[in-house]
């Protein structure tokens, strides 16, 4: 029986309902952000309407604070935020795994020094951390796409140093080094490819958390400025209408939470499977 | 018990270091401003003369450890100096507030301590039932959630359709503790939401990797009965990790008390930290970061004495 069902049809059968839902938002959701420009029926800040109009034809749903449209911004609003979110990512990623990595490698005071350093960053809430931050540097993009990405950086590094110290004593490395190959190339060649498959499971939760980070900012009104759409932003300035009943305000809440929720679901998936624990 | 005494001073040691060289970070990060404080706050049209004579009136020209030192020890008397935006006292602004946010964090932490721990062991036990999936599959949404939406969907649902609460946090210093409850229950209620998920999962884990141990299976291989293995045996051990879960989750709170307080307009002192960010008061916005952060590492500080305290192999050495 067993070898008629393809491999494919097998991985869907034994991939859980919530995993396969979460791949297939994922998918919807860069598919919007990608194709932005062209889904959208208004231009991103053009003013088409009145402001906060009700639900119709010409606007599926309704405008905003200045007349712009819900639809379009929320549309816009996938392409900044995930953009804005997944650069972060990449970035903390680059400089946590980097630190990480050298702090494993080179061990001694480097790694004492690295270390200390990212105590101290852990040892004030993130949010904290990052509203006396973007106090200092102020709201601007850049500043705020840095802040969060050193934030999450350290958190980042403690998990790639561990990680990487359980190779770094492995008989591999020990030869690599005997033979003479330099510091990048031991950590590129030997150390990097077997660190890989938890670090990438860890940013699909570090993604989550640096995306939540910067839609509560948003929403502070600390992150993404206008005119660019955002979600967190967009919450923010329409957050009044839901004192008359109207759910406008959740959509862009709701757009945050469905992605989030469904990046959890495919890592927590991707963890058990990890874990090799079995029914 | 000399070896546990040792231990807790060792960590309130440490404790101290950490929240001296914290404080030394958020006051140094305010030298790290691109030109200094006087430009940062007057602007860039300011003339030369104005900054001169604002940078004297603060003290900016004296060398940064001496101002540190005058800072910190005026933090510990309590007067963390004037706020630049009202000119009124720092402690003043943030006394109150801060006792409003320690009673929405308490009552919070009040709801979901005990609610939390239960799913959690009933979870652990009943590992892989119907329960313990759904349980799962809900936890990880909602902890999946930004907390603004738990809070709008709660205002919308128990506030504006139900009109159970109240959508706004209607507090003053002359509220009655009954109306202070009613008035906070939407915050405390999408606090709880959020904080409980964590935790439930947590202690989920814990008591797993408990259950897991060769004593326990030693346990129930000489025939003790289920109840007996869980309170003798496990229970006695769970305590540490199990207050481990609630302080971090604790701290968790600080982070989402300051957004909680911003949709409810609640009068904590989250929302005055997001006022005097926008507003860039520094001092201001150093000192609620120091409050928040000394907070957070009183908690851990708590979690650490506690799980040394209650450890049955440290209390009965052989």
């Amino acid at each position: 029986m067993t070898d008629l069902v393809s491999p494919t049809l097998k991985l869907l059968r034994t991939t859980p309902p919530t995993a396969i839902f979460g791949v297939l938002v994922v998918f919807a959701y860069a598919f919007v952000a990608v194709f932005a420009p062209w889904l959208a029926p208004y231009g991103e800040s053009e003013i088409v309407g009145g402001r906060h109009e009700v639900w119709s034809q010409a606007h599926p749903l309704g405008t905003d604070q200045v007349g712009r449209d819900m639809l379009t911004r929320l549309i816009y609003g996938a392409r900044n935020t995930l953009a804005i979110a997944f650069l972060t990512t990449v970035l903390a990623f680059a400089l946590g795994t980097l630190l990480g990595l050298l702090a494993a490698t080179l061990g001694r005071w480097a790694d004492q020094v690295i270390s200390r350093i990212v105590d101290v960053i852990m040892a004030i809430p993130a949010l904290i951390f990052a509203l006396l931050l973007l106090t200092i540097f102020g709201t601007s993009l850049t500043a705020l796409v840095l802040v969060i990405a050193v934030l999450d950086a350290a958190r980042v590094f403690r998990l790639a140093r561990a990680v990487a110290m359980g190779i770094v004593v492995m008989d591999y490395v020990e030869a690599a080094k005997l033979r003479g190959e330099g510091l990048w190339w031991v950590i590129r060649h030997e150390i990097l490819p077997n660190a890989a498959p938890p670090l990438v499971a860890e940013f699909g939760l570090r993604f989550c958390f640096v995306f939540l980070s910067i839609s509560a900012l948003s929403f502070l009104g600390l992150g993404i400025q206008p005119p660019l759409a955002d979600w967190g932003s967009m919450v923010r300035e329409n957050a009044t209408l839901i004192t008359f009943g109207d759910i406008t305000p959740l959509l862009p809440a709701g757009a945050i939470a469905l992605l989030t929720v469904s990046v959890n679901f495919i890592v927590d998936h991707m963890l058990y499977k990890a874990s090799g624990l079995k029914e | 018990m000399k070896a546990v005494l040792a231990m807790v001073v060792q960590r309130l040691l440490l404790g101290l270091l950490t929240l001296l060289i914290v404080s030394v970070v958020i006051f140094a990060s305010v030298e790290l401003l691109p030109g200094d404080f006087a430009e940062a706050i007057l602007g860039q049209a300011a003339t030369e003369e104005t900054l001169q004579a604002y940078r004297d009136e603060l003290g900016l020209e004296r060398p940064a450890v001496e101002r540190y030192v005058e800072w910190l020890g005026g933090a510990l008397t309590g007067d963390f100096g004037q706020s630049l935006a009202s000119g009124q006292p720092i402690s003043e602004l943030i006394g109150a507030r801060f006792g409003n946010t320690i009673f929405l964090a308490a009552m919070a932490a009040a709801i979901a301590i005990p609610l939390a721990l239960t799913l959690g062991i009933l979870a652990a036990l009943w590992r892989n039932s119907i329960f313990d999936r759904g349980a799962s599959v809900t936890t990880l949404t909602a902890i999946s959630f930004p907390e603004f939406f738990v809070a709008y969907v709660l205002i919308l649902v128990l506030a504006i359709n139900l009109q159970i609460f109240p959508a706004l946090a209607n507090i003053s210093p002359d509220t009655g503790v009954l109306d202070r409850l009613y008035n906070s229950a939407l915050p405390a209620l999408t606090l709880t939401l959020v904080i409980t998920a964590h935790m439930m999962r947590m202690t989920r884990a814990a008591i797993i990797n408990l259950l897991a141990l060769p004593y326990v299976e030693m346990a129930r291989l000489k025939g003790a009965t289920p109840r007996r293995v869980i309170v003798r045996h496990a229970l006695p051990n769970a305590i540490a990790p199990i207050v481990n879960v609630i302080a971090l989750n604790l701290g968790y709170l600080i982070t989402g008390v300051v957004i909680v307080e911003v949709v409810f307009v609640y009068p904590g002192l989250g929302q005055l930290l997001v006022d005097s960010v926008a507003r860039r008061d520094l001092p201001l916005v150093q000192a609620a970061c120091l409050v928040f952060a000394a907070t957070f590492i009183l908690l851990n500080l708590i979690a650490d004495i506690a799980s040394i305290v209650s450890n049955p192999r440290l209390l009965r050495p052989r």
